[in-house]
């Protein structure tokens, strides 16, 4: 089994009008052993930026810490929030720095830039950005989940709509992985305020 | 080139010589061999091909009533679910069950081959197979086989002439008697609660909770056991199916959950 679907993980972020949703499962775990089933695994980086990272957990932790050290810094110096165009580049380039031994990470970024334009984007494990208009997907469901939501999606869907079709796409997506699931955990980030909802699922 | 399987055939003593009920069905079936030099190589090579669906939870265990058999219902092929509604307990006859885990073609072909071969003892020597007996039967057929890549772990559950019996049987050539066994990747978690809440004289009904108990918190721990918690009970008039349970609902039925209160509500401040 590979090294990224060590702990199993499920993210997915996607694109509304005038907002965005990301979403996780809620398992750790170790190979097929499930040992915690309240784990976070997306990090609220400012009022209206955040990142999922899927992958080996640890590694996941690590890079987090890494990345709001740099966000810190740069809130210091620059004294406004970072946009999120920006932190991916930042993201990647931490991401690149271990080139020859890379954290075994695949982030997913979403944030709403300064006209409240939806981000969303995705990198590989040393830092290789991939940008899109609809969705993102990443972890060991991954490709449940691009069927999941190459179905599902619609373009300029309202905040209550996007959590729906998302929470949707993810249930549907870990109800087919052995390595995720277990609940979920979803944002839906809109220019006003942000809505953290806790989704009940199958526990097995 | 053929395997010779005559060794194994049958030296129970048939009534009347020309046997005419076994027609069609080879005592011993035989399989083609692989035309290569390095059969060990091969084989090797094969059973990377056919890569058995593995990731079950199974129990089964004798109590007063009799024997409570239980099983979960997920098929897996590495990280993917490929199947929820799978039947892992096979009815090998109205008083005997076998419990699958391993190799799913392998569990139902050799399941399916006890089943006619226990038939064939019953119409010869007008009576039912013991479950020692039909165990034996299989534990010799899957020896013969060792090495070749079968994969099977079953238990062989059933009611016969001395009661309730219940053998554990694998692919690995061993068979064990027991009183309680648990198969497959979720056991160490079955095996848990088994054995913290066994007790001999149980009623059926607590029995079958125990049993449904087990493999529910097989499958919360075990990535790759889930689906339906199926539970049989064999009794002396053979076995019954008690239930088949979503593990989905079960979990939500053993832990409910309690909308979270709001701890503090923000109000509009008045005045100012």
């Amino acid at each position: 089994m590979s090294i990224f679907e060590y702990n199993g993980s499920a993210l997915v972020a996607m694109v509304g009008k005038n907002c965005f949703a990301i979403a996780s499962d809620r398992r750790l775990g170790v190979q097929l052993q499930t040992i915690a089933t309240d784990f976070q695994r997306i990090y609220q980086i400012h009022d209206r930026l955040f990142i999922g990272i899927s992958g080996l957990a640890t590694d996941a932790q690590t890079l987090y810490q890494r990345l709001v050290f740099r966000h810190k810094l740069y809130e210091l110096r620059e004294e406004r929030d970072m946009k999120p165009e920006t932190f991916a580049s930042l993201v990647s380039a931490l991401l690149y720095e271990k080139r020859f031994g890379p954290y075994f990470c695949q982030p997913v970024i979403a944030g709403l830039g300064d006209d409240d334009k939806p981000f969303i984007c995705t990198m590989d494990a040393i830092g290789a950005k991939e940008l899109a208009k609809d969705f993102v997907v990443a972890g060991s469901a991954s490709e449940s989940l691009y069927g999941a939501c190459e179905a599902m999606f619609k373009p300029d869907m309202e905040p209550e709509e996007l959590f729906e079709t998302v929470s949707q796409a993810l249930q549907a997506s870990v109800d087919r992985d052995c390595l995720s699931g277990w609940g979920g955990h979803v944002y839906v980030v809109t220019p006003t305020e942000v809505k953290e909802r806790i989704l009940k699922g199958r526990m097995d | 080139m053929k395997l010779d399987l005559s060794g194994l055939e049958s030296t129970v003593p048939h009534f009347g010589t020309s046997d005419g009920l076994s027609h069609g069905f080879p005592t011993a079936p035989s399989f083609d061999l692989p035309i290569t030099g390095d059969f060990d190589g091969f084989q090797k090579e094969a059973i990377q091909m056919v890569k058995p669906a593995k990731g079950t939870t199974t129990l089964a265990f004798i109590f007063k009533e009799g024997v409570m058999v239980a099983a979960d219902s997920r098929a897996s092929m590495g990280g993917y679910i490929s199947s929820q509604s799978v039947k892992k307990i096979i009815e090998i006859n109205p008083h005997m069950l076998g419990t699958m885990a391993g190799g799913a073609a392998d569990c139902q072909f050799w399941h399916r081959n006890l089943g006619i071969k226990c038939r064939l003892h019953e119409l010869a020597n007008k009576r039912r197979i013991s479950v020692t007996g039909a165990s034996k039967l299989l534990a010799n057929i899957l020896y013969s086989y060792r090495g070749m890549g079968l994969s099977v772990g079953t238990m062989i559950a059933g009611w016969d002439e001395t009661g309730p019996g219940l053998y554990y049987v694998d692919s690995e050539g061993g068979r064990l008697k027991g009183t309680r066994f648990s198969v497959g990747s979720g056991s160490p978690y079955a095996y848990g609660v088994l054995d913290s809440g066994y007790r001999f004289d149980m009623s059926v009904e607590e029995a079958a909770e125990l049993a449904r108990r087990a493999i529910y918190h097989a499958t919360f721990r075990d990535g790759a056991s889930g689906g339906v918690a199926s539970v049989y009970h064999v009794g002396p008039t053979g076995w019954t199916k008690m239930s088949g349970d979503d593990v989905g609902e079960l979990h939500y039925k053993y832990y409910p959950v309690t909308p979270s209160t709001v701890e503090q509500e923000m109000g509009e401040v008045s005045g100012a």
